[in-house]
């Protein structure tokens, strides 16, 4: 398990957005994909992703259907809003931005004060 | 689209239910499939793959209760989830919730009857257009807000801050309407009283100022609404018709509006006549008379933007010129402004004074009852800790759990208001049309208004929440692990904890209500038999106007004297003798009088102000008042003969320093006549507060301050029916219009007792009420600590503890408690008392009655409320108990 890194708080939507918006994903399949994108680096709790999926869907971001899986198994189809995609350009844009920022505060060295 | 989204959602939830939540299941359920799939493919068998599975998704039902928060439509659809569990429970435990029910509904009942009256006594504006900026006026110096006529008019006259004034007086009078003659209760106003009220009539019209040209100028009549719909049978062609009013013929020109019951809040007219006709209605005229403080109130609408402090300094300057041109009868011009629905400040003040007391103790009982409830709801609590930990090891959250004990809570009070708010409409309703004294059309209109309905339900929600909360350190202590394992743990505290000091605090409560009441009650049967320097026992009160038949003060002597020999002539009546208004009834008489020796008669000058009456010779007998030295009146002491009175002690010491200087010597009343002093009576009670001072009084002849107003005391021991039947015969055969109304003198002091009786009742109520909620609170606190302490008292018996012992052990505290608190209350209620003195006559705590009923009241209620713990106490079986637990 070394390796992963928790979650932030907060950030499993905007990872759930983004692994959505990819394509749409049953839920176990919006695990998958998150492990995939980030390269297995982070560690989400797999019953604690149904909440936020419903928290979406709640707020417009996600549209829920049923369908049939590859494992031939009946599985809700999440997919993502027009709301939703510009939800993620936004967080996308404002995470970009924090990163940055705490990027830059952590890299500055003595002299350059 | 966001907001659509989460409506449809909780829509969603909540209308499709069972579809939603088996849309869940299969989702989790598929996604443990999937990822079984994922791990058989790695090499698991099936059956190890799915349970492997499940323990890596987590507690499924956790995250289900996740998802349903997250789903919104929770609040409601717990709600009614935590509603349904709530009765669930309280039906379980129908005692417990009877109790409480009634506990609220009985406290939270008497919060909203109490509001009610403050309300639609203290707060409630008059139903006038803009009540707001409608204001009575008083003299700062005087009680009351009496002011005469001239100087009316010449406050109408020359104010600059007031849109207009009007006058008005109470008056009665015979009102002959073609069939029985009857009296009626009417306002005199000015004429331009309804325009400045600002009311429009309902049927015909009003009279105006212009409609007054002099003295009897403007014989109208206004009807209200209410009497012209009882008497007139709400016939439109009542307008124009004359009657005959004191034998006068009035026109009556209209209807005032159905809302319209005068100005006087407790007071409803029965029509409305002009002032300036005062001579047909009162049988004399004070108009002129500027010293005579007889119109009863003036008031109007200030201008807009004129406060009242500047009102009342303009009308103060006013005052000061009226001061100046006419010293001989106006002095201490000061003026402030009241409100007009009751009669001044010192009326107002008293009323409020009380009703506010009153309005805190309910309060004061409802946090009792709270704090009662509040620790019967932790008892519950404790002994319902198995039930909360083994939820909470279940998952539950804290907050779900707290939730729903706020909900039993919130349940209970809601159940309990509404109960009491339905008892208290009822009673509100019926305080509404209750006459409290016969001989006027006093009401107290105190219908409830939306305003009390809603300070109800505050109420019961507040008090939900108050005694829901008292638990909530309790649960949120609970440890599962603890609990489950060991079970309750019957920790026996020895310190003081916040619970013993609410059940002192309250039986403390009760103890002073208990004592206030027994104060009340003991005065009031005190003053039920008290000396009041006349005999009420086997007499009657024969009341007659006898201006009602058209007699003036020149020609009502004669028929005077006829009237009382009418009444010696009845068999049985053993004396018979005339007052125009007999002590401690409504409407006493005030007088200045100065001193002999003073001759600049102007007010800053009176010696005192007595209590005056106009006897007849025989009154004093007739009354049972006696006589300490000196001689009685005669018939001889009429206009020919020297002015005399008969005073008592008190005008006596005031005026001439002692009884033996008073005798034969003079004093003047306020046109200068000097009057001397020719017998001395007891000393009496006069103004219709028992708890009056020392009052001084004079008594004049009938026949030198002749009187219109006609009481009769009739002294004989027949049955009083019959011989009111004999007086009314007797009195038709000299006047056959003449109204007469009857009572035996004890009824006839009701309005004397009346606040005492008013006070009695309410502390009873109340007392009684504290006393049931001491009990509920000091029985929860026995039989919780028996309950708590069942396995050590076991353990005590087993070993050998005697009954003495283990009641000691078991009930020792809640018997300190009630003891300290009962002491706490006894002081504190014997402090109270001495504002009880003003309202009640010899209300007194320094009676051994008192102080004795009072513990003797305290012992019986812990022992009702320690009887069943104390039994269960005594029933323990150490044995099974020890098995069992």
């Amino acid at each position: 398990m070394s390796g992963q890194a928790q979650l932030l708080p907060g950030t499993l939507d905007l990872l759930v957005l983004k692994a959505v918006s990819l394509g749409p994903l049953h839920g176990y399949g919006v695990l998958l994909r998150i492990g995939q994108i980030s390269g297995r680096a982070l560690l989400i709790e797999q019953g604690a992703l149904y909440p936020a999926l419903f928290r979406l869907v709640r707020q417009g971001l996600l549209e829920a259907s049923w369908g049939t899986s590859d494992n031939n198994r009946r599985a809700k189809f999440y997919e993502l809003t027009a709301l939703g995609r510009k939800r993620l350009q936004e967080e996308t844009d404002g995470w970009n931005r924090l990163a940055d920022a705490i990027a830059a505060a952590l890299a500055a060295r003595p002299e350059e004060i | 689209m966001r907001l659509l989204a989460y409506f449809r959602s909780a829509a969603a939830r909540f209308l499709r239910r069972p579809q939603v939540e088996e849309e869940m299941n299969e989702e989790l359920r598929s996604h443990i499939q999937h990822r079984a799939d994922d791990l058989e493919r790695s090499g698991l068998d099936r059956a190890k793959a799915e349970r492997r599975a499940r323990m890596e998704f987590g507690g499924q039902e956790r995250f289900k209760e996740e998802c349903r928060e997250a789903l919104g439509g929770d609040f409601l659809e717990t709600l009614v989830k935590d509603v349904r569990f709530s009765l669930r429970v309280l039906r379980k435990s129908p005692g417990f919730t009877v109790v409480a029910v009634l506990t609220l509904a009985l406290t939270i009942g008497a919060n909203a009857v109490v509001f009610g009256i403050l309300n639609a006594v203290i707060l409630r504006p008059l139903n006038v257009p803009r009540a707001e900026s409608f204001y009575g006026i008083q003299r700062v110096s005087a009680w009351g807000t009496y002011q005469s006529y001239p100087d009316y008019l010449d406050l109408r006259d020359r104010n600059r801050t007031f849109e207009g004034l009007a006058a008005y007086n109470i008056a009665a009078a015979g009102l002959d309407a073609g069939s029985n003659p009857g009296r009626v209760w009417l306002y005199e106003v000015s004429g331009n009283y309804f325009d400045v009220v600002g009311v429009k009539p309902y049927v015909g019209r009003f009279f105006h100022g212009s409609d007054e040209h002099g003295p009897n100028s403007a014989p109208y009549i206004v009807l209200t609404y209410k009497y012209w719909h009882t008497h007139f049978q709400d016939s439109r062609g009542v307008v124009g018709r004359v009657v005959e009013l004191n034998k006068h013929p009035f026109t009556i020109l209209g209807v005032a509006p159905p809302g319209f019951r005068g100005t006087l809040l407790f007071f409803s007219p029965d029509f409305f006549v002009p002032i300036v006709n005062q001579e047909q209605v009162d049988g004399r005229n004070s108009l002129d008379a500027r010293g005579a403080h007889l119109v009863f109130q003036v008031m109007g609408h200030l201008k807009p933007g004129v406060t009242p402090a500047q009102a009342a300094a303009d009308l103060t300057s006013i005052g000061f010129w009226l001061e100046k041109a006419y010293p001989k009868d106006d002095a201490q011009m000061t003026f402030s402004l009241a409100r007009p629905s009751l009669p001044g400040d010192f009326f107002i003040r008293p009323v409020r004074a009380f009703v506010t007391g009153l309005m805190l103790l309910a309060g004061l009982i409802l946090l009792a009852a709270c704090a009662n409830l509040g620790s019967l709801f932790s008892a519950r609590a404790a002994d319902r800790s198995r039930e909360v930990a083994l939820r909470l090891a279940l998952g539950a959250s804290r907050n779900r759990i707290l939730r729903t004990l706020f909900t039993e809570a919130i349940l209970i009070s809601l159940m309990g208001g509404a109960a009491g708010l339905w008892g208290s409409v009822i009673l509100l309703r019926g305080l509404s049309v209750w006459q409290p004294a016969p001989r006027f059309p006093i009401q107290v209109p105190v219908n409830p208004d939306a305003k009390v309905y809603v300070v109800a339900l505050v109420l019961a929600l507040v008090s939900g929440i108050l005694f829901g909360i008292v638990p909530v350190r309790q649960v949120l202590r609970v440890d599962p692990y603890q609990i489950v394992k060991a079970g309750s743990t019957g920790t026996v505290g020895r310190r003081i904890t916040v619970r013993d000091l609410l059940l002192v605090v309250q039986i403390a409560i009760c103890a002073v209500l208990v004592t206030s009441s027994m104060v009340a009650m003991r005065g009031l049967v005190r003053s039920l038999d008290g000396n009041f320097g006349f005999e009420r026992r086997n007499a009657m009160l024969v009341e007659t106007n006898l201006s009602m038949s058209g007699y003036t003060e020149d020609t009502a002597p004669a028929m005077q004297k006829r009237m009382i020999n009418a009444m010696e002539t009845i068999p049985g009546v053993t004396s018979a003798g005339l007052v125009d208004n007999p002590p401690l009834a409504e409407g006493w008489k005030p007088a200045v009088v100065f001193a002999d020796a003073t001759t600049d008669l102007r007010p800053a000058n009176v010696a005192a102000e007595p209590v005056c009456y106009s006897i007849s010779p025989g009154y004093f007998h007739a009354a049972g008042t006696t006589l300490l030295s000196g001689r009685s009146l005669t018939w001889h002491d009429d206009n020919t003969a020297p002015r005399v009175a008969v005073i008592n002690p008190e005008f006596a010491r005031r005026l001439f320093g002692s009884v033996t200087n008073a005798m034969g010597s003079y004093y003047k009343m306020r046109d200068g006549t000097r009057v001397q002093v020719v017998g001395i009576v007891e000393q009496g009670k006069y103004t219709t507060n028992l708890a009056e001072s020392l009052q001084p009084a004079m008594f004049l002849p009938i026949l030198q301050s002749p009187s219109t107003e006609t009481w009769l005391v009739v002294r004989s021991n027949r049955d009083p029916q019959q011989l009111a039947a004999a007086v009314r015969s007797a009195l038709r055969n000299l006047d056959r219009g003449l109204p007469v109304f009857t009572t035996p003198w004890n009824k006839g002091m009701d309005g004397a007792l009346f606040a005492s009786r008013v006070a009695t009742v309410s502390l009873g109520v109340m007392g009684m009420m504290g006393a049931m909620l001491s009990i509920t609170g000091i029985f929860g606190m026995a039989a919780y600590s028996v309950s708590r302490r069942l396995r050590e008292l076991g353990i005590r018996m087993a070993l050998g503890a005697q009954r003495k012992d283990v009641l000691q052990a078991a009930l020792g505290r809640a018997l300190k408690l009630l003891a300290l608190g009962s002491a706490a209350g006894l002081v504190l209620g014997v402090l109270a008392s001495q504002v009880l003195a003003a309202i009640v006559y010899q209300a007194t705590p320094r009676d051994p009655l008192v102080l004795g009923g009072v513990v003797l009241a305290m012992l019986l209620l812990g022992l009702l409320a320690t009887w069943i713990p104390a039994q269960r106490a005594l029933s323990i079986d150490p044995l099974r108990l020890l098995r069992e637990e």
